[in-house]
């Protein structure tokens, strides 16, 4: 069974976003996500400064099996990619809400990509979305 | 719904990943697919091939009958159990399937052939088989266990009855013996490590695989066995061949029997071929970068021409992705593939990659 933590919001391309104190959006992929995708061999993470848009696919997470695009859930600025991916990608698959965190985006107030709570989003990925 | 092989529920209750498999469900894995790998390279992993189909071919005419079928010569199994890698062709020189052929005795031999392919293969082998008196029976009766890694034989032995125990203990390299019980073990496997594929009664199946887990022999899925048999540098057909390529452009002209005068079906077109000069050659590559190799990406050999990855992976023994590619023949040194939109350096190298669980290429 798959964890999904309640004080967590999610997007239907299986991100979970948690808001820091500082109101940055830290971004990683779920729990289900790593699970279907199975043992992670390459994480790539954009760079610091970088301005995104809600949707912008942002980093790709690699593993054995599959390339997968992650998408920033809001616009704004990188402010940091998780640094211990690119040599431990491993941390994604055994701490995905932890550890395994992927990058940190500041919004800039604009559009956002439309987020669950975590009983809507196992039922989205509980029906294979 | 696919089909299901003698092992189906016990892969469900293990918590499996299934998948479909040239029309069944197999399982793809168990948990961590590198795990099963290091498991299978470093001491013994097991896989439910049963979906592969055996073959008897029964007759006085069998030998003749498969120095016509198939691409290498079964006139070098001489010594009864010895078995064979070849590729059976169509008349252009097409590969039909690749199969291991084992020679059981004059007027016996047993093939294993690819699940999804199984359906044509028989139906291509009665055909000629009618014309010589050779009877073909697929043995959907038996189930089959690959039993691979460096400690698999020593776990595998106490655990075969006494009927096939003292065959299986004295089997060369690329030889199986059949019990009277039926159990058929072969010394083969498609991983690149020393091992058993046993193939069995499907009532006893159940049994065996428990008893080897029990053994300590790690549940290993198909793609685990992928990137093991890719590390190996062994084709996947489907993948690295078909029907529209030959062996010489797949890497397997070494299985291919071209001395002598033997007239197998293929054997005028894969001559032409030769004497025109094969375009085309499978070759190995090794990613310089950071990413992942996957077939059906672009391959850019600057003047020499392009070409396409068939087979590509993360290699868990070499730490960087690999994968074999279909190229034009003057592709040499260094070419780009095309990851994702990127263009990303990749050496040409000669599989295998990895076997008996060390780097066979420098990085």
């Amino acid at each position: 069974m798959s964890q999904t933590p309640a004080d967590l919001r999610y997007t239907k391309s299986h991100e979970w976003l948690r808001k820091l104190p500082d109101g940055t959006i830290e971004v990683g992929i779920t729990d289900h996500a790593q699970q279907s995708l199975g043992d992670l061999v390459f994480v790539e993470v954009p760079e610091p400064g970088r301005h995104v848009a809600a949707g912008d696919a942002c980093a790709v997470v690699e593993s054995v099996k599959a390339a997968s695009d992650i998408y920033s859930p809001v616009a704004g600025e990188v402010t940091a990619g998780n640094p211990k991916l690119a040599t431990e990608p491993e941390l994604v698959n055994r701490d995905p809400y932890g550890e395994g965190w992927i990058m940190r985006v500041k919004p800039s107030g604009g559009a956002a990509t439309e987020t669950l709570d975590a009983p809507a989003y196992e039922a989205v990925a509980a029906a294979g979305g | 719904m696919g089909r299901r092989t003698p092992l189906y529920d016990l892969h469900v209750a293990a918590g499996a990943r299934m998948v479909d498999f040239g029309g069944w469900d197999m399982p793809v894995g168990y948990g961590s697919q590198i795990e099963e790998h290091r498991a299978v390279r470093r001491d013994a992993g097991m896989f439910d091939v049963s979906h592969m189909c055996v073959v008897d071919l029964r007759g006085a005419g069998v030998r003749p009958l498969l120095l016509r079928l198939l691409a290498n010569d079964v006139g070098r199994l001489t010594a009864p159990g010895k078995a064979l890698y070849s590729c059976m062709l169509r008349p252009d020189g097409g590969v039909i399937d690749d199969l291991i052929a084992c020679y059981l005795d004059e007027k016996w031999f047993r093939v294993v052939v690819n699940a999804g392919t199984a359906d044509k293969d028989l139906a291509w082998m009665k055909e000629h088989a009618r014309q010589i008196g050779v009877a073909v029976v697929a043995r959907r009766d038996l189930a089959i266990v690959a039993v691979q890694g460096p400690n698999a034989r020593a776990k595998v032995m106490p655990l075969l009855p006494e009927s096939a125990r003292a065959a299986a203990g004295a089997l060369g390299s690329f030889f199986g013996a059949v019990s009277d019980d039926e159990w058929f073990v072969s010394r083969t496997g498609y991983t690149g490590e020393d091992g058993f594929e046993v193939a069995l009664p499907s009532e006893a199946a159940a049994g065996f695989w428990t008893a080897l887990q029990a053994a300590g022999v790690a549940s290993c899925g198909l793609g685990a066995r992928d990137t093991l048999r890719l590390e190996a540098g062994m084709n996947l057909y489907g993948n690295d061949m078909d029907e529209t390529v030959t062996p010489l452009e797949s890497g397997l002209a070494w299985t291919v029997v071209l001395e002598g005068t033997r007239d197998f079906i293929g054997r005028a077109a894969l001559t032409k071929q030769r004497d025109a000069g094969v375009a085309r050659q499978l070759a190995g590559l090794l990613l310089e970068d950071r990413g992942v190799l996957r077939a059906h990406q672009k391959v850019f050999a600057g003047a020499a021409g392009e070409g396409e990855v068939t087979s590509g992976t993360f290699s868990p023994t070499l730490e960087r992705s690999i994968a074999l590619a279909r190229l034009p023949a003057a592709a040499v040194g260094r070419v780009e593939v095309d990851i994702r939109g990127k263009r990303v350096p990749s050496r040409i190298v000669k599989p295998p990659f990895a076997r008996h669980g060390k780097a066979r290429i420098d990085l």
